[in-house]
């Protein structure tokens, strides 16, 4: 039962993203083409809400389900891993037209090809996780 | 009510609604991020006999795969009951760039099938853009240590520089992509 709020949530997560559009292909070539502001204000907007959600949960020091406080750890530090995976990954993204969580709802939506995008994806995890200690980071 | 349900959803409902998803992981006392899960996934497979990055306690991380299959049911029931079938509405200079590319007229699902089907998995363009496009998604999200939602959404709430490093970085390759790949390979 403790997991039921996981799975509710994520089905909320499915909704959100299929009604707005952002499991779109279409939508992802409009953004990198500059066409639309549809993807910036969803991206934009959640980024600034969630900057001001984590500003007072950081400074209300408010406190999780569990009853201790909220902690967001920071990203380590670096520079190579994070331009050139991110490249890596952003070339995929326009590719597919899907970061991970649209794969998921996209499969979802009845999308079963996107299954091989998915394996695909989880072939490229596990490359990455035998070569790590060979690439700069 | 229910007309604006099944409409597409604009920007500022999606977006903060993103930003509530984001605060009910963390209220819950996890992190919002998706490509965590593939790690999980490969974990559970046993790919950590052969590499130390598989090699943890995935049964920490079940939340994580629950939240997922969250997801596929989420997009289940967002296009089997909340939608109207409406075609997306694209800006008039993405449907000109689709039509170089020899993506036509009736843009009415969330992707071309024409390329994104089974009969097109084996064939140039649809093995380019699905197989090895799939395969720089997981790559790329482990190497970069996150996603759209870990970082973008994450990591720039939380003001984290390398968030922004990586961000920059999906849209270098992104932009590539669109600019350079996309019209080579389609058009």
């Amino acid at each position: 039962m403790k997991f039921i709020k996981y799975l509710l949530t994520g089905i909320l997560f499915g909704i959100i993203l299929t009604k707005g559009e952002v499991i779109s292909w279409y939508r992802i070539q409009e953004m990198f083409l500059f066409d639309s502001f549809h993807m910036y204000g969803v991206i934009g907007s959640a980024v600034v809400m969630g900057a001001i959600m984590i500003f007072i949960i950081k400074n209300k020091e408010l406190k999780s389900i569990k009853g201790t406080k909220i902690t967001i750890g920071d990203k380590e530090r670096g520079f190579a891993r994070y331009i050139i995976g991110g490249i890596i990954f952003g070339l995929g993204w326009s590719m597919t037209g899907a970061c991970p969580g649209p794969i998921y709802v996209l499969i979802g939506n009845g999308f079963s090809v996107f299954i091989v995008v998915l394996l695909s994806a989880l072939f490229g995890t596990f490359t990455y996780g035998l070569l790590k200690d060979k690439l700069p980071h | 009510m229910m007309e604006y349900i099944l409409a597409p959803w604009p920007w500022y409902v999606t977006g903060p609604l993103i930003t509530l998803v984001m605060y009910l992981m963390l209220y819950f006392g996890k992190k919002f991020g998706l490509s965590s899960s593939m790690r999980t996934v490969c974990a559970i497979g046993g790919a950590g006999k052969v590499a130390k990055f598989f090699d943890f306690d995935w049964k920490a991380q079940v939340w994580n795969l629950v939240f997922i299959a969250g997801t596929f049911i989420g997009g289940f029931i967002a296009s089997y009951y909340m939608s109207n079938g409406q075609p997306i509405a694209l800006s008039e200079n993405t449907l000109a760039t689709l039509s170089s590319w020899n993506i036509d007229g009736s843009v009415s699902g969330f992707i071309p099938e024409s390329i994104f089907s089974w009969e097109s998995l084996l064939t140039y363009k649809g093995f380019m853009l699905m197989i090895v496009g799939g395969f720089f998604v997981g790559f790329g999200a482990r190497y970069a240590d996150g996603c759209t939602s870990g970082h973008a959404i994450s990591g720039l709430s939380n003001l984290q520089l390398p968030s922004l490093i990586a961000v920059m970085g999906f849209f270098i390759g992104g932009l590539f992509t669109t600019y350079i790949l996309l019209p080579y390979i389609l058009g």
